[in-house]
């Protein structure tokens, strides 16, 4: 056993460090805000050259064959930044389920480009009514001529206008009560995207409403009706890819705060000497350091599949989603009244932990998920 | 990064496993509260000895001191282990081999070392802890048990208190001040104290739990020969560190396993009791409380490998282990409400009562549980040292 970092995965955090703090910084991040997507075509093209889409993915698709260790460094380190963009969608929602329920020829179809940067994906799981089951779809295929019509309404899915592929998750008739996935083109007739007003403007969801959208039955992600437990499986993963998103940005709001502690004057002296934020910053570095174990040891489970890979992931996005948004929080706080400017920084990590944290399953779902794991109910 | 454990270390697990079955006394006294602390102590003794004559007890210490010469993910797995079976913890672990072994080590003359170490693990000799005294709680560095050279040895006068063991002991690692005239932290020397020594007198301290595990020990004019003094003289704060980093580190690998124990236990008796006519385990709240539970030890024990793999890298803990320590006990104590919000009305009950649930060990559990936030740098020590020594900030 050997729970650190070896020297090649040091050497991934380092350029993604310094990558994101190169072409991310902050005046980035808010003339993206500012945007109407979110995105950045000329940052997305950068990373696909450091070979970052097809990082988790295997060689013969044209990946790099690393593991959900290795992808998770990287996502911590936008998470620090607050990076905006469809990285997240495309490769985390939309590649690593592509990636275990597509057949061969499929992953070349979609997969292969998306390792290339030459694809975007996301996912279109939520409906109106928030459920994190398959009995939560009600977007229906029905079976037409060789293909199918879907129909129905999506919420939540992010980066929709930007996404080349749109998978989504829907009922069909000859499979009722299961879930099958489709791969739909954007530009298809009947999908009309309607963008929707968030608190954290770093990332951008929509509606999607899909009006008899007409795919061929090569457009059937996997088998027709046996979508969920693959889903169930990378929910997972993008759990632990979330959180690990969520305690690169805690570590930046603790730097920010220790920055600030030691410098600001009050009363004559520095206000990082007062103990009663001292102890605050010190609940802030526990936090911070638990929410890595848990995030760390969930990559390792998935990266060598791992059967307590659910109980890991639940562990991590129960944990670093209270730990996000509390540190995030206390960022505010030790700001004073600057912590709760439009200039200052800290109100976007907070913007953004609140999102996360009610991202892909809150902490209450995830404790009532790993009640039912360990036994109990 | 890697979570498995190696083809080594599982073999080493399974000679643990396969050792522990065949040893494991099938019968063990029953021991609570402070009744039969004698027949306790003798049968501790004799379990101690039998581990270490098989090479068990120091799994990391070097081999010419009596251990095993084998590394931290090995002392991880035995205690695992140890754990597992429900096995008796080695005798005075907490103080003989987790901190006057890393003191004599570190900071110890050669002579010293081949003197107590050895007898350390075979539990020859136990071993108590002298630091706190009535005025020198959180501030150590304030304290006031004073020894002058007197020829070849120091005459000791003071009071320590909060001493465990201290009744059982053979010996005990005591910081004195032998320079009133210096500044605070360089005045202090740690010396080791015979306790059968003429002048010293020991009396129990009742706890909160009606137990007497610690004591006061008072110093009388103690006659300590000079070469007991560890280190230089004058240099006790830097030998105090030492034991006290250590004291906060990967030995809390043997709390989590307990917590975890605990916390299964807890889920059982979560479906026993009955609540608004349904198990206590069906409740929502409960579950949620529980699942927390789970969720912290888990995580505990990811923050000890952590650890671990970083003493294995770079030799020493460092002062994040005080996030293990302040990490365990408080949530030591959430696991111990969540207990006691369980049995309800029954959480009054305490041993011996018609319907104390369990025979009151949660009660006890409850109980002590307030002392791990206080003893060995209280929680907000803790804080302190994380905020001074891991984020930098000012001195307050």
């Amino acid at each position: 056993m050997d729970f650190g970092f070896t020297p090649e995965q040091e050497m991934i955090r380092g350029q993604a460090a310094e990558f994101f703090r190169r072409e991310c910084p902050t005046a980035v991040v808010r003339g993206l805000m500012e945007g109407e997507r979110a995105h950045s075509e000329q940052m997305w093209r950068k990373m696909a050259e450091l070979g970052w889409m097809g990082l988790v993915f295997p060689e013969e698709f044209g990946g790099a064959g690393l593991s959900m260790v290795e992808l998770s460094i990287v996502l911590e380190e936008m998470g620090r930044v607050l990076a905006p963009g469809t990285y997240f969608s495309t490769v985390v929602l939309g590649g690593l389920l592509l990636q275990s329920a597509a057949s061969a020829e499929q992953k070349r179809r979609w997969l292969t480009p998306i390792c290339e940067g030459e694809l975007k994906a996301t996912l279109a799981l939520y409906e109106e009514h928030e459920c994190p089951g398959p009995e939560g779809i009600r977007v229906r295929a029905e079976n037409i001529d060789g293909g199918f019509a879907i129909s129905g309404k999506k919420f939540f899915v992010p980066d929709a206008e930007v996404a080349d592929l749109i998978i989504c998750a829907a009922k069909t008739n000859s499979a009722e009560d299961r879930v099958t996935l489709f791969a739909v083109d954007r530009k298809l007739d009947g999908v009309n995207i309607t963008p929707l007003r968030t608190m954290d403007q770093t990332r951008s969801l929509y509606e999607v409403s899909f009006e008899s959208v007409r795919v061929d039955e090569s457009c059937v992600i996997g088998s027709e009706g046996g979508a969920w437990p693959v889903i169930g499986r990378a929910l997972d993963l993008a759990a632990v890819g979330l959180s690990a998103q969520m305690v690169g940005g805690a570590r930046s709001v603790l730097e920010m705060c220790v920055e600030f502690l030691k410098t600001r004057e009050q009363f004559g002296r520095k206000i990082g000497s007062f103990q009663s934020l001292q102890h605050r910053s010190a609940d802030m570095l526990l936090l911070t350091e638990s929410a890595k174990s848990a995030v760390y040891a969930a990559s390792c489970a998935a990266s060598d599949d791992a059967p307590d890979l659910p109980v890991l992931a639940s562990i991590a996005k129960a944990y670093s989603s209270e730990a996000y948004v509390w540190i995030a929080g206390e960022g505010i706080q030790l700001h004073g009244g600057m912590g709760f400017t439009w200039e200052h920084d800290v109100h976007l990590y907070y913007k953004r932990a609140c999102a996360d944290a009610s991202t892909l399953g809150d902490a209450t779902h995830h404790r009532r998920r790993l009640a039912g794991l360990i036994g109990l109910g | 990064m890697d979570l498995k454990y190696t083809p080594e270390e599982e073999r080493f697990r399974n000679e643990v496993r396969e050792w522990l079955q065949a040893n494991l006394p099938a019968e063990r006294p029953e021991v609570s509260e402070s009744e039969n602390m004698d027949e306790w102590m003798a049968f501790l003794r004799n379990w101690q000895r039998k581990l270490s004559d098989a090479g068990w007890a120091g799994i990391a210490w070097p081999k010419e001191y009596g251990g095993r010469g084998a590394g931290v993910n090995e002392q991880l797995i035995f205690t695992e282990e140890m754990a597992r079976a429900k096995a008796p913890n080695l005798m005075n672990v907490s103080i003989g081999i987790e901190l006057v072994g890393p003191a004599l080590m570190h900071h110890g003359a050669e002579a010293q070392r081949r003197r107590y170490l050895p007898k350390i693990l075979s539990a020859e000799e136990v071993w108590c802890q002298g630091f706190s005294e009535p005025g020198a709680g959180s501030d150590l560095a304030s304290l006031q048990t004073r020894a002058v050279i007197d020829g070849d040895r120091f005459i000791v006068t003071g009071q320590k208190v909060w001493t465990s063991w201290a009744e059982y002991s053979d010996h005990c690692i005591l910081l004195v001040r032998t320079d009133a005239s210096a500044p605070r932290h360089k005045g202090i020397s740690c010396l080791l104290v015979d306790m059968r020594s003429p002048g010293i007198t020991v009396r129990p301290t009742r706890q909160i739990t009606g137990e007497t595990e610690f004591s006061e020990v008072f110093f009388d004019g103690v006659a300590v020969p000079r070469e007991n003094l560890v280190g230089e003289i004058n240099g006790g704060w830097g030998v105090a560190m030492t034991v006290l980093m250590h004291e906060r580190g990967t030995s809390a690998i043997g709390y989590q396993i307990r917590l975890r124990s605990e916390l299964d236990e807890l889920m059982e008796l979560a479906k026993r009791i009955e609540k608004n006519g349904r198990p206590a385990s069906a409740d929502p709240l409960i579950q949620q409380k529980l699942a927390q539970s789970f969720i912290e030890v888990e995580i505990l024990k990811y923050n000890i490998y952590r650890s671990a793999t970083q003493i294995a890298r770079n030799g020493s803990p460092g002062p994040e282990s005080s996030i293990i320590k302040l990490f365990w006990s408080e949530m030591d104590r959430r696991q111990k409400e969540v207990a006691m919000e369980l049995m309800g009305l029954r959480s009054q009950l305490v041993r011996g009562s018609k319907g104390a649930v369990d025979h009151g060990r949660w009660q006890r559990a409850f109980l002590w549980s307030r002392a791990g936030t206080i003893y060995a740098g209280s929680s907000e020590i803790q804080r302190n040292i994380i905020a001074e020594r891991v984020l930098g900030l000012p001195r307050g």
